[in-house]
């Protein structure tokens, strides 16, 4: 519902105090019988939030459970909040892989530029904003627990309109 | 009926102070919950819903969670008054309570019993009094806190509350001079023998509400709170029970304020157009009008529930509608405006009653009606004349005025 911003006229010197306050009254009265609230009964009803909005990381996965992260290194190196930890390391294969792959939520600033540099889009940011922990620890998000994220990856353009024109 | 006897007249009086106590309380807890729902309707949003159907449970909520809260006195804090102060505030809240009429008297086979607390002689001054001892919580709270805002809320209560304490008194006047007397039954026996006193003394109606606005430090005179300038006001500092003690005071104030206004103005526990309840005891022991029968009592304390009911509801509308008073503004509205506004009105409507007095018109309806038409007309002038030259003057006055004279001339 779309909350119209009425602009007032200022009264005028001689302009009254206990009619305008009458007035007033009327109006609240108004609203009080009004049945209409713009209040959302949170837990039970959520916003739909847009593909494009830009929330807690999310780390995609082979079929076999193993990140798809190479450990390239280019998101600790674009990150402008310096909150992304990678230590490299390579398997019996000669393949790359993150040995310790860290995100510190608290400093990240949902930029998206890890998403936009990686080369083989296996980290992403995703629509997801109830991230409340009980401690602070909890909020670096370690690789197991951003392989094990389940909400939508975020969109960093629209498929429609990808120079957002 | 008989005149109770000394064990009947205590155990009636012990029965009534905890009857009557334990539904204020209720009431008070059941207020802080329709505060904020009338707040939430009035600003399309839905309110606490969450504790129990609607909401209604909320009240305990918050009491448990005052409970356990943690409990911080600001370091140098006087302790003494700090630990006082709440408790200074709530007591005269209370206690005022005690000499409003809430029935009409019931029959037991013990006699008849009167359904008030205290039918002190002394009646509507006990009230002023006690509201005057109100303000020792506040201001003491403020200034023990040792915190800057608290103590400017402090001396913003003690100054508002003294201010308008003489426009409270004066607004009552008339109702003393029509009552004859200042004891709140008396002035409900009246009211049912007559007109509600709304009619006859509408002005003075228009007086009391505004003072008893500003002493209870309710919207639009809350200064003494004034979350935008001085954080909370008195009670910045207080946590825990000691905050809500102080809310519990703000509430009863409230509460209190509302019955004494159904009270003075409605015609207290008086059902409208029905004689029947119009039940009064004389001097001696004898029961006047109708016969009392307990069905009467009910319907008239739901008579009164209902007149409090209402006035409570405006409070609530007033507050979540009109802006706070600059401190100036309110200073002068007190001042300037109500004292010698009241001061006046109680001439007037002196001279009006010593003239139907002289007429030779007995007290009774045709009286009341003569006043109301006095009231009307002074009403009339107080609207459309000296509210249009803006009783309360906006910051702008003092520019806006030879500005204006410039461009016309």
């Amino acid at each position: 519902m779309a909350i119209g911003v009425k602009t007032v006229e200022r009264p005028e010197v001689g302009a009254s105090y206990l009619r305008a306050t009458l007035k007033g009254m009327a109006l609240t009265f108004k609203h009080l019988v009004r049945p209409i609230t713009v209040s959302q009964q949170y837990p039970e009803e959520k916003y739909e939030l847009s593909p494009r909005m830009r929330g807690t990381h999310r780390m995609a996965v082979h079929e076999d459970g193993r990140a798809k992260c190479v450990a390239c290194g280019l998101c600790p190196t674009i990150c402008p909040a310096n909150c992304i930890k990678l230590i490299p390391a390579e398997d019996e294969n000669g393949e790359r892989y993150a040995a310790v792959y860290e995100i510190d939520e608290f400093r990240c600033i949902f930029c998206g530029y890890c998403q936009e540099v990686c080369p083989v889009e296996a980290i992403h940011l995703g629509v997801h904003y109830e991230a409340a922990e009980y401690s602070r620890e909890r909020f670096v998000y370690d690789l197991e627990r951003l392989c094990a994220q389940d909400h939508p990856y975020t969109q960093l353009w629209d498929p429609e309109d990808p120079a957002s024109q | 009926m008989e005149p109770l006897s000394t064990t009947a007249f205590l155990v009636s009086a012990a029965v009534k102070v905890l009857v009557i106590f334990t539904v204020w309380l209720l009431v008070v807890a059941g207020v802080t919950l329709a505060e904020r729902k009338v707040a939430a309707w009035i600003q399309d949003r839905s309110g606490p819903n969450r504790v129990g159907p609607w909401g209604v449970l909320q009240p305990i909520a918050d009491g448990i969670k005052n409970f356990v809260k943690e409990e911080h006195i600001p370091g140098g804090a006087s302790r003494i008054l700090f630990h006082l102060a709440p408790v200074m505030a709530m007591f005269p809240a209370f206690v005022v309570f005690a000499v409003i009429p809430v029935a009409a008297p019931l029959p037991t086979p013990w006699g008849l019993v009167e359904v008030i607390i205290a039918d002190l002689p002394i009646g509507f001054l006990f009230v002023l009094a006690l509201a005057s001892l109100g303000v020792y919580g506040l201001t003491l709270g403020g200034w023990a806190s040792n915190s800057k805002y608290s103590f400017l809320g402090g001396v913003r209560a003690s100054a508002q509350m003294i201010s308008y304490e003489v426009a409270l008194g004066l607004s009552l006047v008339p109702i003393f001079m029509l009552a004859g007397n200042v004891t709140l039954p008396e002035m409900v026996r009246q009211q049912q023998n007559s007109l509600w006193y709304i009619l006859p003394l509408m002005v003075g109606f228009l007086f009391f509400s505004v003072s008893y606005f500003a002493e209870t430090n309710r919207m639009p005179f809350d200064m003494v709170e004034a979350e935008s300038e001085l954080v909370y006001g008195f009670h910045t500092e207080y946590s825990a029970m000691k905050f809500a003690m102080f809310m519990m005071a703000e509430y009863a104030n409230l509460v209190t304020a509302s019955a004494l206004m159904a009270t003075f103005f409605f015609g207290g526990w008086d059902i409208p157009f029905w004689t029947g309840d119009n039940i009064s005891v004389a001097a001696d022991g004898a029961v006047v009008g109708a016969v009392p029968a307990w069905w009467i009592t009910l319907l008239t304390a739901a008579s009164f529930a209902a007149k409090t009911g209402f006035f409570i509801f405006v409070f609530m509308w007033v507050r979540w509608t009109v802006p706070r008073f600059r401190y100036d503004q309110v200073m002068s509205l007190g001042w300037k405006v109500l004292i010698p506004m009241s001061v006046v009105y109680v001439a007037i409507l002196g001279a009006a009653m010593l003239a139907l007095d002289a007429a030779g018109i007995e007290f009774g309806v045709r009286y009341a009606l003569s006043l109301t038409a006095i009231n009307v007309v002074l009403m009339a002038g107080i609207v459309f004349w000296l509210d249009r030259r803006r009783i309360i003057l906006g910051a702008a006055w003092r520019q806006v005025r030879p500005q204006q004279a410039r461009s016309r001339g």
